[in-house]
């Protein structure tokens, strides 16, 4: 399921919707599997007397493992070298959120064929929520 | 957050694969052996980390609410600036040099790296300082490096 880089240009995209209509209880999933607690993103109360926030809020690091599966669909299992994001708004309940990749280089390196993407995952009002770069290791 | 023993099990690769939404097969167990973690499992070796201050811990104080907004308000445990709990996750970076996988006992080592800051139009003054986690191996094998940058806001970043 892998890619092929002989069949793969430069500009090509792969988008998918990673989240539609995200729920509170996925939130509280993410941070039960991961183990962060953080009260910002569970706590109603917590968020909105305390930190100032209108309501709970996603984990950055839901976003970059949702996207995560975009990636992962697009190049295959185990295939990324190098994954790395900023998370530039944040996301919050009720969003829907689609990532895409673009392939910036296809390239060598010793026996490797290697594919750069660019990132960004977007809201639905447009707003990017993060942005980053990928590479992976593809077929030749 | 330091971690001396992170065991990656099919069981929480499973229930991470769920929180971020993926049905992909390799993360589900069917005991064919070939389930592989996926791209940022390693962030849950919170869950091994003793100290990890995200985490509620028996017979400590809890920031989050309870019969008040804030089990530790003011005691300086939570809402200092803007986001509470620590501020907020500026960015991640992951470089894999393999990619972990169920029966494998990793390590975490981390170092500071550097701090910054910057004045921002929706958050005040944001102070952002960097972590660099090695992931190692039973065998001390580096299988992933993991860079993150927090961020410290001098209030609640605006809508």
């Amino acid at each position: 399921m892998a890619l092929s880089a002989s069949q793969m240009q430069v500009g090509d995209t792969h988008s998918e919707v990673v989240a539609d209509d995200l729920t509170r209880t996925q939130i509280v999933m993410y941070a039960g599997a991961s183990g962060d607690y953080n009260p910002v993103h569970s706590d109603d109360i917590f968020v909105r007397e305390v930190a100032g926030y209108p309501g709970v809020f996603a984990h950055g690091m839901l976003t970059m493992g949702m996207t995560g599966k975009m990636l992962t669909n697009y190049v295959g299992d185990g295939r990324l070298t190098e994954y790395g994001v900023r998370f530039t708004n944040q996301v919050w309940p009720g969003d829907t959120l689609t990532a895409s990749a673009q392939v910036t280089a296809i390239r060598t390196e010793g026996d490797d064929r290697l594919v750069d993407l660019d990132i960004t995952t977007t809201n639905q009002d447009g707003a990017v929520v993060l942005s980053g770069k990928a590479t992976a290791k593809v077929d030749p | 957050m330091a971690v001396e023993r992170f065991p990656v099990e099919a069981s929480h690769i499973m229930m991470f694969a769920r929180s971020i939404g993926d049905p992909n097969p390799v993360y589900y167990d069917d005991g064919e052996g070939d389930v592989i973690a996926p791209p940022t499992f390693v962030q849950a070796s919170a869950q091994f980390d003793p100290d990890y201050f995200l985490r509620p811990k028996v017979g400590e104080k809890w920031f989050g609410s309870g019969r008040t907004p804030s089990g530790t308000a003011g005691s300086g445990g939570g809402g200092d600036g803007g986001g509470g709990g620590g501020g907020l996750h500026a960015e991640q970076h992951f470089t894999y040099h393999r990619h972990p996988r169920p029966g494998d006992v990793l390590t975490a080592e981390v170092r500071p790296g550097e701090s910054w800051e910057k004045e921002s139009k929706r958050a005040g003054k944001l102070h952002f300082s960097e972590t660099i986690t090695e992931y190692r191996d039973q065998n001390g094998e580096l299988v992933v490096t993991a860079r993150g940058v927090g961020v410290r806001t001098e209030r609640p970043v605006d809508a």
